[in-house]
């Protein structure tokens, strides 16, 4: 169980590494690294606009860039901030607990009422209520997120039910069709023959065949829920990593788009891994 | 109890000071502020925070454009331009009590003008080379020194804003209306009044008014427009033509139209001989009859009613007709005639062949005009000239880039064809466009950092505007310029579409608001603000 | 649940129709600019309204069909085949494939795309084929919008590979394709079915945002995504429902789609 786990572990470190590095390089090749938009201030002169270009160039090396960061990183020292002037460690720190906060409500919000619906549909057997709740799954998904934030800063309520707008229906559609093969399976329809209540056949019969597919799109969730706060806490000023995402990517700000990269690709990976490993562990005790 | 005697404490030193008034101002701040330091401020949240909390030696007053006293009670500047003296107010403290003297004045410009700074406060007084020297007299009477005339150097003031040479708060330690008392990175900026701000009312009031301001962090304009409707906030300090005429609608006490604003809107060719776009397309770009048939082309008051709404004029030129001293008003709107130009566009080889209008190698006349994603109104614009250009044949491709991708296309790569995009004038004095003219310089956007000026008409150019950078004469200055209008009018590097209005909008609960066309339109005379 | 296939058929001629037949069934050209009326309300001479440059709502979302319609289906049906070919191999493997796998499947979930994005708008000419790029945008989509997916099949394909069903199959002598064939793939079609009809709405939206990239439909062109972009401003729907038409008719497309392709077994 311990190398089991030991080796997760480092299959982790090793991905969060390499993603460090794709992230690096895509962000030091895309156009406009060394761009600063002050450089169309007529007012400035070119010993000034040199200066600001300097900051973006001292990272220009991207061997130099990663083997630095990942060194200095060892010792909690993520870097400095080309936009902001400001540590990244102090930068992200700040604003992480907003986007934990958003998101935990959005993904508890999202998936609990795409699961719910599902579970309704499928015990209902109604085609008019799954024509009905797709319709308004699809709905959804059809706004813009933009659009979404702004309805819930319309109607004062939290940003985090935007993101539970966003990951609501993609759960549903999950949920629904995997429920709906699961209701149809002979072991299901024999219990309900035989008399079996809903709830019975429910927690007996139906869900320890889905947990699993359960999981891995609880595990999907976490990461459509971090895509989502993007525009979301940029729209609704919430000053998250979302935020923060967006106007290091417009300021290519690469020491902090590289150190959100691997925020992310641990929160993600963490999500998934638990999802895949829940299941593991519930079926190797069963058996 | 102890609450209590706190409360009726405050009160007591409120009206020993003079101070009757309270309130909060609330506004929006478009982005996070980039730094706290006056002499390192180049983005607009930053310049706001300068603007609230900075004092200067002397003000530009927004709406009658002359130089006021500040922090410093009168000035001299001498014949040759190029020294100016102060006599500085006395007993005036900073917000944590250090006292202004003459050494803060000298310790600011040394900030300023330190070459390992880069200070962009600065490169308004680089004039030439040398160095900057600051004489104190005495503790309220300072001269400084410029190796070079400085144009207009009594108004380059307004944006320096005194720094403490001694207090330990460093340049959190400030002179203006208001200090920062609280931050919360990317939520908001909590300013607080000056205790020991300097400036009395009429009355002998303790200024300001307002006992804070409160700016909060929010990009997006609907949500800004919704804050001053549910009174959230109470004023947009520029509004953009459509939520104005939202607002307008609906609340049409809360909004304000100063008329014609200094900024431009603009589209230029690439004329950069190594650009690394097909050689038959630089022949058109450099041909002022091509520019000048594209110009007569393109409907400007389409432009103004639709794109912005009605809240735009058409341009004439680099210099807005609301400038009435720098203006050159022999010059007029250029006249929509789509006949002209393509009579034009005939005597410089081009024709019509089954719709399409093509070279005279038969090349068809295609290009692209890039500008930046997500400003709605060049967007616009850029697809309403496609179609007044696809009447005279000519088919144009709009491409809208992410800024820093635009800018490199623009100022390293030189892959593209046209641009479209703005020009934000901060003065009435077009000195600060001269890096704009100047042939050598990177911002001399449609082929920048010429070795040599590669026309006749650039070479002028470039003679003109150092001209009038060293002259005291505002009238010679002023021939100058209209010369340099004259040209740009003529050659037509950059094709000026309109001016966009000044709009801003506030809430009745304040008073004291006079509205302008330059930055910041509503707030300049923050002191004065009171809120009911 | 006859009712629904007929009205949904029904539904999705029409759009066809009105897509295909644009040119006769449009009242104007989708780019002309009728300027002396721009943000008009609909009237006889323009059934939707004209938006903010003065172009017919109508036309504009009868030639913008043609291009959403088309391609989004076509992309999603480009990621639902590459989240079946990584997520199914992987998790039908086990093992360190299947762990390799789905370590790249999390990596690509959260690898900043929008810079790889760029960098394939600064390879494309700006005077580039509308039709290339509405393509190249699609093609993109397709090929970045599958790893979530993948997730889910990969759980799917471990749960067929330790289960009796694969026994007993085995048993009854099915082996290698066919094993796949008729075993395996239908277990994956609730999956596939899901994030086909997620994808659809979700790579038009997309491709309107890509072009803050200077990617996908270029103006004049209309796209679906394009119109919904104006929802982006909650402000202009104070009284101007037929803004929202586009939005109804993507859901009721979808719609459609789900009702069409769900069948009894997973149809309720």
């Amino acid at each position: 169980m311990l190398k089991r786990l030991a080796i997760r572990v480092v299959a982790i470190v090793v991905t969060i590494l390499v993603g460090l590095l794709v992230s690096a390089t895509m962000v030091r090749m895309a156009p406009g690294f060394e761009s600063d938009e002050h450089q169309l201030d007529a007012h400035l002169s070119p010993e000034t606009i040199a200066s600001l270009k300097a900051h973006r160039l001292a990272n220009r090396k991207l061997a130099s860039f990663y083997l630095t960061y990942i060194k200095h990183s060892v010792r909690g020292d993520l870097g400095y901030s080309t936009a902001l002037g400001r540590p990244v460690r102090e930068v992200i720190g700040e604003r992480i607990a907003e986007t934990l906060k958003i998101c935990s409500f959005g993904i508890g919000v999202g998936c609990t009422l795409g699961f719910l619906l599902a579970f309704v549909t499928g015990m209902s057997r109604s085609s008019a209520w799954d024509v009905l709740v797709g319709g308004i799954a699809s709905l959804f998904l059809c706004i813009p997120i933009a659009a979404l934030a702004l309805i819930f800063v319309l109607i004062r309520r939290p940003a985090g039910l935007a993101i539970a707008a966003v990951i609501f229906p993609t759960v549903y559609r999950y949920a629904r069709n995997v429920l709906a093969r699961t209701f149809a399976m002979p072991h299901v329809i024999t219990a309900m023959a035989k008399g079996c209540g809903p709830i019975r056949v429910l927690t007996w019969h139906v869900i320890p065949v889905c947990a699993a597919q359960f999981m891995a799109i609880a595990g999907i969730s976490v990461s459509l829920a971090l895509s989502a706060s993007i525009p979301i806490e940029s729209l609704c000023g919430i000053p998250g990593i979302g935020q923060l995402a967006l106007q290091s990517a417009l300021a290519r700000d690469l020491p902090v788009l590289v150190t959100l990269t691997v925020v992310i690709a641990t929160i993600t990976i963490f999500a998934n891994s638990l999802s895949d490993l829940v299941p593991a562990t519930v079926r190797s005790r069963q058996s | 109890m102890n609450k209590l005697a706190a409360v009726v404490a405050l009160l007591v030193a409120m009206s020993s000071r003079g101070w009757t008034q309270s309130g909060e101002l609330r506004l929006c701040l478009r982005a996070e502020p980039k730094t706290l330091n006056p002499m390192q401020v180049l983005d607009e949240p930053s310049e706001t925070i300068r603007y609230l909390t900075g004092g200067v030696l002397l003000r530009v007053n927004r709406v009658t454009q002359q130089v006021e006293p500040e922090l410093a009670t009168s000035w001299r500047v001498s014949k040759d331009g190029r020294s100016i003296s102060f006599k500085l107010r006395d007993h005036v403290f900073f917000s944590d009590g250090t006292p202004f003297t003459s050494a803060d004045v000298d310790y600011t410009v040394k900030q300023m003008m330190d070459p390992a700074m880069h200070s962009p406060t600065g490169d308004a007084f680089r004039s030439g080379s040398g160095e900057v020297v600051t004489h104190i007299i005495s503790p309220t009477e300072v001269t400084i020194t410029f190796p070079a005339p400085v144009a207009g150097v009594d108004r380059q003031f307004d944006q320096v804003a005194i720094m403490s040479a001694t207090s330990p708060k460093k340049e959190l330690a400030v002179l203006g209306p208001f200090y920062l008392a609280d931050r919360k990175s990317g939520a908001y900026v909590l300013l607080n009044r000056n205790p020991n701000y300097w400036k009395k009312d009429a009355m002998g009031r303790q200024l300001p008014y307002l006992s804070s301001v409160r700016l909060d962090v929010q990009p997006n304009r609907d949500i800004e427009t919704l804050k001053l409707r549910r009174g959230e906030i109470d004023l947009i300090n520029s509004i953009d033509a459509e939520f104005y005429d939202k607002l307008r609608g609906t609340s049409p006490q809360l909004v304000h139209d100063a008329g014609p604003s200094l900024d431009t809107e603009q589209m230029w060719f690439n004329q950069v001989a190594k650009a690394p776009i097909p050689d038959y397309k630089k022949a058109w770009f450099r041909s002022t009859a091509f520019r000048r048939a594209v110009s007569q082309a393109i409907n400007r008051a389409d432009l103004c009613r639709i794109a912005f709404l009605g809240r735009a004029t058409p341009a004439v030129g680099p210099i807005s007709p609301a400038n009435k001293f720098w203006f050159d008003s022999k010059l007029v709107t250029p006249r929509y005639d789509p006949d002209s130009a393509l009579r034009l566009l005939q005597s410089d080889g081009f024709h019509q062949q089954d719709g399409a209008l093509v070279d005279r190698t038969g090349n068809p006349v295609e290009f692209s005009i890039i500008t930046n994603a997500g400003n709605k109104y060049r967007e616009r614009m850029a697809t309403m000239i496609q179609q007044d250009l696809a009447k005279i044949g000519v088919k144009v491709n709009v491409v809208t880039l992410d800024f820093p991708s635009l800018i490199e296309r623009m100022s390293q790569t030189f892959q593209y064809e046209a641009v479209l995009l703005g020009l934000t004038n901060v003065d009435w004095d077009p000195n600060g466009q001269m890096n704009v003219w100047l042939s050598t310089s990177e911002n001399h956007q449609w082929n920048p950092k010429e070795s040599a000026p590669e026309t006749q008409w650039e070479a002028e150019l470039d003679r003109l505007v150092r001209e009038q950078a060293q002259s005291m004469d505002l009238k010679k200055r002023k021939r100058c310029f209209d010369r340099v209008q004259e040209i740009v009018y003529e050659q037509l590097p950059f094709i000026y579409l309109v001016n966009k209005n000044a709009l801003s909008a506030y809430s009745t609960s304040l008073t004291g608001v006079s509205p302008s066309i330059l930055r910041p339109q509503t707030y300049w005379n923050v002191e004065m603000i009171s809120k009911q | 649940m006859r009712t629904l296939h007929i009205a949904s058929i029904a539904l999705l001629l029409i759009v066809a129709f009105g897509a295909l037949f644009a040119d006769k069934v449009a009242p104007a050209s989708y780019a002309y600019q009728f300027r002396e009326a721009p943000n008009a309300s609909p009237s006889w001479t323009h059934p939707l309204g004209t938006d903010d440059l003065g172009r017919d709502r109508f036309s504009r979302t009868l030639y913008g069909t043609r291009i959403s319609l088309a391609l989004a289906p076509l992309a999603a049906l480009l990621s639902i085949v590459l989240a079946a070919m990584v997520g199914g191999i992987a998790g039908f493997l086990g093992g360190w494939p299947e762990r390799v796998a789905m370590a790249a499947t999390d990596l690509f979930l959260c690898l900043p795309w929008l810079f790889l994005l760029l960098m394939v708008r600064s390879l494309l000419p700006l005077n580039a084929a509308p039709l290339t790029s509405v393509l190249i945008t699609f093609l993109t989509l397709g090929l970045l919008g599958w790893a979530a997916a993948a997730r889910v099949i990969c759980t799917e394909a471990r749960e067929f590979r330790i289960s009796d069903v694969l026994l007993q199959a085995r048993a009854t002598g099915q082996h290698g394709w066919r094993l796949l064939a008729v075993q395996f793939v239908p277990k994956l079609r609730p999956v596939l079915l899901a994030q086909f009809l997620i994808s659809i709405p979700v790579f038009i939206l997309s491709e309107a945002n890509l072009g803050i990239l200077g990617m996908g439909v270029a103006e004049p062109l209309p796209s679906w995504g394009s119109l919904l972009r104006e929802l982006d401003s909650l402000s202009s729907f104070a009284g101007e429902w037929w803004k929202l038409v586009p939005l109804g008719l993507l859901v009721m497309v979808v719609t459609s789609f789900q009702v069409l392709l769900s069948r009894e077994d997973v149809a309720l």
